[in-house]
């Protein structure tokens, strides 16, 4: 088992035929994942990468039975690529594009909440069953099937502890990297609550940073509801108040949204921190041990 | 993206939304003229920074004649206005926004902003204005009113009703109120704003609602379809480190340690930071050479960090994803030998051909001390920035 997506899940790549949709669709292929065909309108009946090009979404979940799309439109088309998305039925949702307005992502959200698919991102790396299934912009070598389910807002921090778990031996369950803006699709409940529904998921990284309080939600949700071992690292004990780093959502403001008080809350939790991005690993290895 | 606040206020203006009556000066020489068109016999002179505590600062200032102005004027024209909120060494004032004075009864706050937990636009008010809102909201939460809009719908008359009437105003002024909120809210979302702070809001004597000081912030985001916005940028108020990788597109913030920092990925960048400071050592500045990192970002990289005099020592740390780190670790070489690099060079290589660019570092001949393990990286850098043998 795994969360959301498997060696079963059919994928197909909106902006196919563009540079990044061609590059990522052609390392997912060669990962192994099950891809069917892609989107780009008004080049309907090509082939790319030896598969199928569809005009619409519709007429690609109808052809290909899809039920997972990954989006590598411009920021500007991209809240349109989700949607139609959504109305094709497709389950698994995986927006990569960086850069989309606040507002656009406001409309998505109010507009998706009448629907049951799942919207991973945007802004964010992807997610990956490891050995069955890779949607996104990671690095396939550095995963190893295994035990940890791991949740980020962040993509390199997410691959230190992809890397980390691989060399301990531990292994992923399933990487869901929910990006870095601030109004966005899963959040680390939704996460965590599949990861502990999940029979493979063994223990669980949330990598977090500065900004909004979702870690401190998520402290709340696995002090009431995840039995299993977590391990937690907060990137931004050294960021300034008031400045932007990097992501859309990461920013201190007005005093909310700072490291420590997220660490507190995870810790309180009773969240193992790594207090080193270098430690994560073995801060879950820790927490696994701690259970039995 | 921040507006000054006589930027906003035109802001406000398209939008059909009174201001103080006022004219922006950029010469002492102009003071006459603003005398001449606002009349009166007192005026309110704010220095336009982007920083909050102006007045704290001194860049506020209540004259009484055209001389007093003047004078005012000369003395902040050209300077640096140091506030609690920004960098040591302050902003420069290029401009100064000349206003009339209003007979003020009371003093209100209003502000527009994204509520990430809410997923949606949300307002915030309250009867204590002319403070900070946070120390309002720590000290007397009861006077925080808060209303979040259903983007289907926007902002209702009733949710206005609500912050109208908690705010304790009465007669016209709920009318007038509700306006202002609903032109607000309409206005924050057709220019995609991503703050908008009205600080105090006052109520004048004669019963009228008037934005005294006005915070605006565009979503850089949606910078492409706000052209008119964009092009207020004024880059001369961020640090010039910051504003020069700005125009390199290299995400870059100047912080005031001696350890400069190299990294792929923001969240990476933060945590390569807090790491250096967990082994003792302080972070020169926050750099996300992004994803594709090329010879020629990586050579910016270099002289954005180095332009920074107090950069002791450079960590450079990349998780070589679909990026090689044989072909970073040659940007580095010839970056090093193009730009010139007099301080020590430590660089951690990890992910795709890590192995194969660590080589390539140690057979350049350059001082490029080439490290995997991150933690004894960010060691030897903390060693290296304080002058001790690694």
């Amino acid at each position: 088992m795994s969360i959301l997506i498997d060696k079963n899940t059919k994928v197909i790549c909106q902006g196919f035929t563009g540079k990044q949709g061609s590059f990522h669709s052609e390392q997912s292929i060669a990962y192994g994942t099950q891809m069917v065909g892609g989107v780009t309108p008004g080049k309907g009946g090509q082939m790319h990468l030896g598969l199928p090009v569809f005009n619409t979404v519709k007429d690609a979940v109808n052809a290909t039975g899809a039920d997972a799309s990954m989006i590598y439109v411009p920021a500007a088309f991209a809240a349109d690529g989700i949607l139609e998305a959504a109305d094709a039925g497709i389950r698994v949702i995986t927006c990569i594009t960086e850069g989309i307005p606040v507002r656009d992502m406001i409309n998505v959200k109010a507009a998706l909440r009448a629907n049951d698919c799942y919207l991973i991102g945007p802004n964010c790396p992807g997610l990956i069953t490891p050995g069955e299934c890779k949607i996104g912009i990671m690095p396939g070598f550095i995963h190893k099937p295994g035990k940890v389910g791991i949740v980020s807002r962040s993509g390199t921090l997410t691959y230190e502890a992809v890397w980390q778990t691989t060399q301990l031996e531990l292994g992923q369950s399933t990487c869901v990297g929910i990006g870095g803006d601030p109004i966005k699709g899963m959040d680390f409940i939704d996460c965590l609550a599949m990861f502990e529904a999940d029979e493979q998921t063994e223990a669980i990284i949330l990598v977090g940073e500065i900004g909004g309080t979702a870690e401190e939600a998520a402290a709340e949700f696995i002090a009431a509801h995840v039995s299993k071992p977590v391990a937690a690292y907060i990137a931004g004990l050294t960021a300034p108040k008031g400045k932007r780093m990097g992501h859309a959502g990461a920013i201190i403001a007005g005093g909310s949204g700072r490291a420590e008080d997220k660490i507190a809350a995870l810790e309180k939790a009773g969240v193992t921190i790594a207090q080193s991005p270098a430690g994560m690993g073995l801060a879950v290895q820790q927490a696994l041990a701690n259970q039995s | 993206m921040n507006l000054h606040e006589y930027q906003a206020k035109g802001v406000l203006r398209d939008f059909g939304i009174a201001t103080p009556r006022g004219m922006t000066v950029t010469d002492p020489a102009q003071c006459a003229a603003a005398v001449a068109e606002l009349g009166g016999d007192a005026w309110v002179i704010k220095a336009q920074v982007h920083a909050g505590g102006r007045g704290k600062a001194g860049g506020v200032k209540l004259c009484r004649s055209a001389s007093e102005l003047e004078s005012a004027a000369q003395a902040l024209l050209g300077s640096r206005l140091v506030t609690y909120q920004n960098a040591p060494d302050g902003q420069p004032v290029h401009a100064l926004l000349i206003e009339e004075t209003l007979p003020i009864a009371r003093e209100l706050y209003l502000s527009i902003t994204v509520d990430r937990a809410a997923e949606c636009i949300g307002i915030v008010a309250s009867s204590a204005g002319g403070m900070e809102i946070e120390e309002v909201a720590r000290a007397t939460p009861e006077k925080i009113l808060r209303e979040s809009v259903n983007p289907v719908t926007g902002l209702m008359d009733y949710q206005a009703r609500n912050i109208a009437f908690g705010l304790e105003l009465s007669g016209e002024q709920i009318g007038a109120c509700v306006r202002l909120l609903k032109t607000s809210y309409r206005l924050f979302v057709e220019r995609d704003l991503s703050l908008l702070e009205i600080n105090p809001l006052v109520l004048t004597t004669d019963g009228r609602i008037v934005p005294l000081d006005c915070k605006m912030a565009l979503d850089d985001n949606a910078a492409y379809r706000q052209k008119a916005l964009a092009e207020l940028n004024d880059l001369s108020q961020l640090d010039p480190k910051e504003a020069e990788a700005h125009a390199h597109h290299v995400n870059y913030i100047a912080l005031s340690g001696n350890i400069g920092c190299m990294v792929n990925g923001a969240g990476l960048a933060m945590a390569t930071m807090d790491l250096i400071q967990l082994s003792g050592g302080k972070p020169a500045n926050f750099l996300d050479v992004g994803g594709g990192a090329t010879a020629d970002s990586v050579a910016e990289a270099f002289r954005i960090i180095l332009a920074d005099a107090n950069v002791k020592a450079v960590l450079i740390n990349i998780f070589g994803g679909i990026v090689r780190c044989d072909l970073i670790a040659d940007g580095i070489i010839q970056a090093v030998q193009q730009v010139g690099v007099s301080v020590p060079v430590i660089v951690r290589l990890e992910g795709t051909n890590a192995e194969a660019g660590r080589q390539r570092l140690a057979e350049s001949g350059l001082a490029i001390t080439a490290v995997n393990d991150l933690n004894e990286a960010a060691r030897i850098a903390v060693k290296s920035a304080r002058g001790e043998a690694q």
